[in-house]
């Protein structure tokens, strides 16, 4: 089986930045094809926490993170659903002073990007949100923040950039890329041949290899969160929550189960593929009933685990390759992309299309860690 | 130095209790883990409470295979790390160590094992029907597990509705314990019932036995129809009668019968789950419509240090349960460097059952038209409350072909179950949509937990390390 095609552009990995920027390029006129070596968001875009958070992002991050903002209740006219999103805002918790403290810096820190944050602590603590039983020495609220349902969001974005036209390849695994000299060709699936102009990398935890297949090795490392879910409860937890340290974080979900995380799975073999770690699954066992005693006789009916890429400064590489003209990076969100992706597709549309982008993204530059690596050997 | 040989066997069936015999009788002492209160399995389940009924009344004709199988036990109790009410949770991925989360009384702990024998048996399969979501609607296995073990009916006046040969053995067994039993519906036509005549052949007692029991209903007035379709359940907080189609010679007729509760099922779905845990290699069963554990003659999987045996491998009934509990037992015996006494006779056994087995399939045939025929508004997962229609706008809508996809697009599976009891209907559902095989549309992965467990389970993570 062959078949030949020629785009304007060709994407490497359908989760939510793929597909996202898959529908905002065939919206900006180009023809594209979108490739995914499984399903369309059925990786980390599909199967995460779910968490729509700006709350606790570096500064370097929120005004791609605020665009995302703007994005996320237009999701109904943009793919047909709005896949359970809500503002319920997000309430994070310090369990002791010093963290409160920590909370405290970072509202300092962040004050111009317009988050709303709001501080509580001491008594206030519990007139404010009365459902909340822990000890928590204080909390920071960010109102409009909220949640969506993962499972829904990326295949919808990959199934209207379908109906907008752009050409979506499921069980088509990028075999080989090569640089043509003006434009790329690409071997996929089963004898695929596809030729575009300019190429998009956003196959998530598995970009490094094609970074570094254009001389831009990354110091991309796989993180697996690990994840528990409880039967349906009635409807009682209002907000998303989170912990200042991340070892807890916790929603309940329209239908009214608790998803909760915290902590890591285990890799196994097969680094692709990973298992929830029953340690971690355990600690949030526990603190989720140190949190809301009335679920001691919730019963917990799964875990699982997801893969996803991590850069050792906790950003996201996104941008233009350094060394080949027409590439495009986007990956490595650090457990944090799922709020990010809808912007992170306009923003690849606008640098395919224009070369540049209205968001700032220097700090995300693939050329970091080049620095890094330079500076390195030269100490040695 | 090698570590000294840690045998647990998961369930207290006929499998795991004459596996554990053997690993006995070799001079170790295994570790026999069941979620049940008390050892016997689902066929020869016993009363929680002794109520003072003889294992002829309880029993029937199985009454001498019970008895041996529990007296077998008992003799087996100084012997093996016995514990009942413990569930089985989870099973460490393959390359993270051999070890398995447990949970009894409420306290999780972790235990090692150096092999691994898995009897899990096996639970009813369910086909959704409208209105089968209705108080008084059980199924045929949950039906017979109340009059073994708590001695009591599901009704006063029974309507028993599906295919497989429990279907009439535990109409008869209700008969019997005194409830009213007022119809034997068979979804197969009369006409696979000729496949019962070749059977005759090679398992005597079996037809006899069936044949037995169909009389005896007959002879007192109760109803036995084929060829069924259920149409609907009547009544809404409680069952009041079914509504059926049944194919006749001159064509179709609808018909409607009064009853106070309803059984059914579609003969049985094995237990899979932990062998996947455990990372062993699957294979789909073109007969039971299921995939499952690739397994040798004598129960080896594609683990080295894992076996499976019983209907938990492939359902073949409680005889040759006990004699793939025993196989595999020696299988283990022998890997570790203990002689294998010869198992040829047992294989043999075990194969002669099997086909048996395959012309029983025949004579209560799955009907594979259920998925076409199945209305819309009939509740597919009941955990997640999805229906027909649901599943299959899913399946259109977004081109499903895969059954793991069809859980994440739709929510089925993803509930309270996992899986285990509406994903023999999901599959069907969705191969049949798309015109291929079962196979074709591939399995549910299993995630642990197998089963709930509770949020607060102590926390506390206690391995256990043997002296
Ligand atoms: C369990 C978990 C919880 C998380 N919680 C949150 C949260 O609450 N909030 C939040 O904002 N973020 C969260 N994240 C992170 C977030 O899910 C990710 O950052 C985001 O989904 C990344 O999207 P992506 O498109 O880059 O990657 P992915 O969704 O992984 O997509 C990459 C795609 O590339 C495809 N691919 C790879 N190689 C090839 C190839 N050779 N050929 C073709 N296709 C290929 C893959 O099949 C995959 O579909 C979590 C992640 C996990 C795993
Ligand atoms: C409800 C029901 C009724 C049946 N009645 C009859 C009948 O009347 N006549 C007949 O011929 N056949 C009957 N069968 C078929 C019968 O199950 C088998 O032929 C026979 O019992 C198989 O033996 P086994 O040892 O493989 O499994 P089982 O007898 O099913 O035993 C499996 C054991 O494993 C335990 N187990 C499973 N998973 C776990 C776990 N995760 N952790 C801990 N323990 C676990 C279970 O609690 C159970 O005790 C019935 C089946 C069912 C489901």
């Amino acid at each position: 089986m062959s078949r030949r095609i020629s785009v304007d552009v060709a994407i490497i990995g359908g989760g939510l930045v793929g597909s996202s920027a898959a529908l905002a390029m065939r919206k900006a006129g180009l023809s594209v094809v979108l490739l995914d070596k499984g399903y369309c968001g059925a990786q980390a875009s599909g199967v995460n926490y779910g968490g729509v958070r700006r709350q606790g992002r570096s500064p370097e991050q929120l005004p791609l993170s605020q665009r995302a903002h703007r994005l996320w209740p237009q999701l109904k006219a943009m793919i047909g659903i709005d896949a359970e999103y809500v503002r319920s805002g997000h309430l994070k918790l310090a369990r002791t002073e010093k963290d409160f403290a920590k909370l405290e810096a970072y509202a300092e820190a962040v004050r111009d990007y317009g988050l709303g944050l709001e501080l509580v602590a001491g008594s206030a603590l519990a007139d404010r949100f009365p459902w909340l039983s822990a000890k928590a020495v204080g909390a920071s609220l960010c109102p409009d923040d909220g949640h969506a349902n993962p499972r829904l969001v990326a295949p919808a974005f990959a199934r209207a950039a379908e109906r907008a036209g752009v050409t979506v390849l499921e069980q088509t695994p990028v075999r080989e890329v090569t640089a043509t000299g003006n434009g790329f060709a690409i071997l996929a699936g089963d004898g695929i041949e596809i030729r575009c102009r300019q190429l998009v990398n956003s196959a998530g935890a598995w970009s490094d290899r094609f970074a570094a297949q254009f001389g831009e090795a990354v110091p991309l490392t796989r993180i697996y969160p690990s994840m528990v879910v409880t039967e349906p409860l009635p409807l009682r937890l209002p907000v998303s929550m989170g912990e200042q340290g991340g070892s807890f974080y916790g929603r309940q979900v329209a239908r009214g189960n608790y998803v909760m995380g915290g902590g890591r799975g285990l890799p196994l073999t097969n680094a692709d593929y990973s298992r929830p770690s029953v340690t971690a699954a355990s600690s949030v066992m526990q603190r989720a009933i140190a949190l809301f005693p009335h679920l001691a006789d919730a019963q917990v009916i799964r875990f699982w685990s997801g893969t996803e890429a991590e850069m050792p400064d906790g950003n996201p590489v996104i941008g233009p390759s350094e060394t080949t003209s027409g590439l495009f990076h986007a990956f490595g969100f650090c457990g944090a992309g799922f709020q990010t992706a809808p912007a992170v597709g306009e923003v690849l549309s606008e640098l395919v299309t224009d070369g540049r982008t209205t968001t700032p993204i220097q700090a995300f530059s693939i050329g970091r860690f080049r620095k890094v690596a330079v500076e390195t050997a030269a100490s040695l | 130095m090698s570590k000294p040989l840690q045998p647990v066997i998961v369930g207290a069936g006929p499998a795991g209790i004459r596996a554990a015999e053997r690993v006995v009788r070799a001079g170790l002492r295994p570790i026999v883990l069941d979620e049940g209160q008390r050892a016997g399995g689902q066929i020869y389940r016993r009363p929680l409470i002794e109520d003072g009924r003889s294992y002829r009344s309880r029993y029937g004709s199985e009454a001498g295979k019970a008895q041996r199988l529990h007296q077998a036990f008992e003799a087996l109790l100084p012997d093996i790390d016995y514990r009942p009410e413990t569930l089985v949770w989870n099973i460490s991925a393959p390359e993270r160590g051999n070890q398995l989360d447990i949970l009894s009384s409420g306290v999780h702990r972790q235990i090692g094992f150096s092999q691994l024998i898995l009897c899990t048996g096996a639970t009813d399969r369910v086909l959704p029907f409208p209105g089968w979501t209705t108080p008084g609607v059980y199924t045929l296995g949950a039906s017979q597990t109340a009059l073994k073990a708590q001695g009591c009916t599901i009704g006063d006046r029974v309507v028993f509705m599906g295919s497989g040969p429990l279907l009439y053995l535990v109409a008869w067994q209700y008969m019997k314990a005194g409830a009213r039993v007022e119809a034997v519906l068979d979804t197969a036509p009369v006409t696979s019932k000729r496949y019962l005549l070749s059977l005759a052949a090679h398992a005597p007692r079996i037809v006899a036995l069936g044949l037995f029991y169909g009389l005896q209903l007959q002879l007192a007035g109760v109803k036995i129809r084929y060829g069924v379709r259920p149409e609907a359940v009547l009544g809404t907080s409680q069952v009041e009668g079914l509504r059926y189609r049944r194919r006749t010679l001159t064509g179709e007729a609808v018909e409607s019968i009064a009853c106070d509760a309803l059984a059914y099922g579609f003969a049985l779905r094995p237990e899979t789950q932990l062998a996947d845990l455990a990372g062993c290699r699957f294979r789909f069963d073109a007969r039971d419509r299921v995939w499952l554990p690739e397994r040798d003659a004598l129960g080896r999987t594609s683990r080295s240090d894992v076996y499976v045996a019983g209907d938990g491998s492939g359902i073949a009934g409680a005889d040759a349960a006990e004699i793939s509990g025993e196989l595999a037992a020696a299988a283990l015996l022998e890997d570790t460097g203990r002689a294998l006494a010869d198992a040829a006779g047992l294989v043999a056994a075990r194969e002669a059952i099997l086909r048996q087995r395959d012309i029983l399939e025949q004579a209560f045939p799955f009907p594979d038209d259920w998925f076409e025929t199945v209305p819309d508004e009939t509740t597919l997962c009941r955990c997640e409350e999805i229906t027909i229609a649901e599943g299959r706008r899913a399946i259109a809508s977004g081109s499903i072909t895969e059954i793991n996809r069809l859980k994440a697009l739709s929510r089925v599976g993803m509930g309270r179950c996992q899986g285990r009891m509406c994903s023999a209907a999901a599959t069907e559902l969705l191969s049949g949509a798309c015109a291929t095989s079962a196979g074709e549309v591939g399995r549910l992965r299993a995630q642990a937990p197998v089963k709930p467990i509770p949020l607060g389970f102590g926390g506390r993570v206690e391995a256990e390390v043997r002296s």
